[in-house]
C-alpha cells in the first residue's frame, strides 16, 4: 500500500480549471453597456422632463387632469414619456439588482430582494404603459 | 507614497464620495419614480382624483422635496456623465478629481436659478408676493 505510487488527494481541482466556464454569459457586460446608453438618453428625457413641469411657465402650479390630457394629446410626448418611463425603470432596476447584489450577503436574502424589485418593477412599467396607451381625456 | 493614489478610483477621496452619493442618491429617485408613475395613473381613475393628489405636490413642504429630488436627479445625472468619460475618454481617470469640481459647480450654477423658480410660488403664497 505504501508503495504504491498515489497520485495526490483527487478532490482538489486543478488550478484554473474550466469549472466556471460552464454558466459565462456576458449579460453583466450588455447591463454596464446598457447603464451607460440608457443613461445618456435619460439625462435629455429626464432633465427635459423636469425643466417642463417643475420650473417653466409655473412650475408644479400649473399642472392638473387638463394639462396632462393637452400633453398626451400630442404623440411626441406620448413618446418621450414612454421612452422616459421603460429606460428610467430598466435603468433604476439594475442599480437596485447592483445593489442587493453587492449588499445582501446570504443568497436566501439576494434573491428574495430581487424577487420584490423585479415585481415591483415589472408591475409599474406595465402600469405605466397602460396608462400612457389607454389614456382617455373624457373620462368622469 | 505618492504612487500609491495612482489607479486608486474608488477608495477615499472625490472618488469615493461621488460614488456614494451616486447610490444615494439613485435609490431615492428610484424610490420616487414607483410613486410618480403610480401618482400619474389617477388619470385613468378620474380627473378629480388626479387633480387631488396633484395638490399635495403644490404644498410648501412637498415643493422643499421637488427640489431636493431635481438636485438629487442632477448630481446622479452628471455624475453619471463623468462615470461614462471616466471609462471611455483615454484622459477620463487622470481628471476624475477635476470633473468632480466641474459637475459641483455646474450643479450649483443650475440649483440656484432652479431653487428660485421652483419655490417662488410658494414663498409668495407664505410671505406674500414681494417681488
Amino acid at each position: 500500500m505504501s508503495t504504491t505510487a498515489q497520485p495526490g488527494p483527487v478532490s482538489i481541482p486543478a488550478p484554473r480549471s474550466s469549472q466556471r466556464t460552464r454558466q459565462r454569459s456576458n449579460f453583466e457586460l450588455y447591463s454596464w453597456v446598457f447603464m451607460r446608453v440608457s443613461g445618456v438618453v435619460l439625462i435629455f428625457l429626464v432633465l427635459g422632463h423636469l425643466f417642463i413641469m417643475n420650473i417653466l411657465d409655473g412650475g408644479v402650479q400649473r399642472i392638473n387632469f387638463a394639462f396632462v390630457a393637452g400633453r398626451w394629446s400630442s404623440p411626441f410626448w406620448q413618446v418621450w414619456d414612454l421612452m422616459m418611463l421603460w429606460l428610467a425603470m430598466l435603468h433604476g432596476t439594475n442599480g437596485m439588482r447592483t445593489i442587493i447584489n453587492d449588499y445582501a450577503e446570504r443568497d436566501q436574502t439576494r434573491f428574495w430582494l430581487k424577487m420584490i424589485l423585479y415585481i415591483a418593477s415589472g408591475f409599474t412599467i406595465i402600469l405605466g404603459t397602460l396608462v400612457i396607451f389607454t389614456f382617455d381625456p373624457n373620462i368622469g | 507614497m505618492a504612487t500609491l493614489s495612482v489607479g486608486t478610483l474608488y477608495r477615499g477621496g472625490e472618488g469615493m464620495w461621488t460614488w456614494v452619493l451616486h447610490r444615494i442618491t439613485g435609490v431615492s429617485v428610484f424610490f420616487f419614480l414607483l410613486v410618480h408613475v403610480m401618482d400619474t395613473a389617477l388619470v385613468r381613475v378620474s380627473p378629480e382624483a388626479y387633480d387631488l393628489v396633484i395638490a399635495t405636490y403644490k404644498t410648501p413642504i412637498v415643493n422643499l422635496l421637488e427640489v431636493g429630488l431635481v438636485g438629487a436627479v442632477l448630481y446622479h445625472a452628471f455624475n453619471g456623465l463623468r462615470i461614462v468619460l471616466i471609462d471611455f475618454w483615454s484622459k477620463g481617470p487622470r481628471y476624475q478629481r477635476q470633473m468632480t469640481w466641474v459637475i459641483a459647480a455646474i450643479w450649483l450654477a443650475l440649483m440656484v436659478p432652479g431653487t428660485f423658480f421652483m419655490m417662488k410660488h410658494t414663498v409668495e403664497a407664505m410671505f406674500g408676493s414681494t417681488v
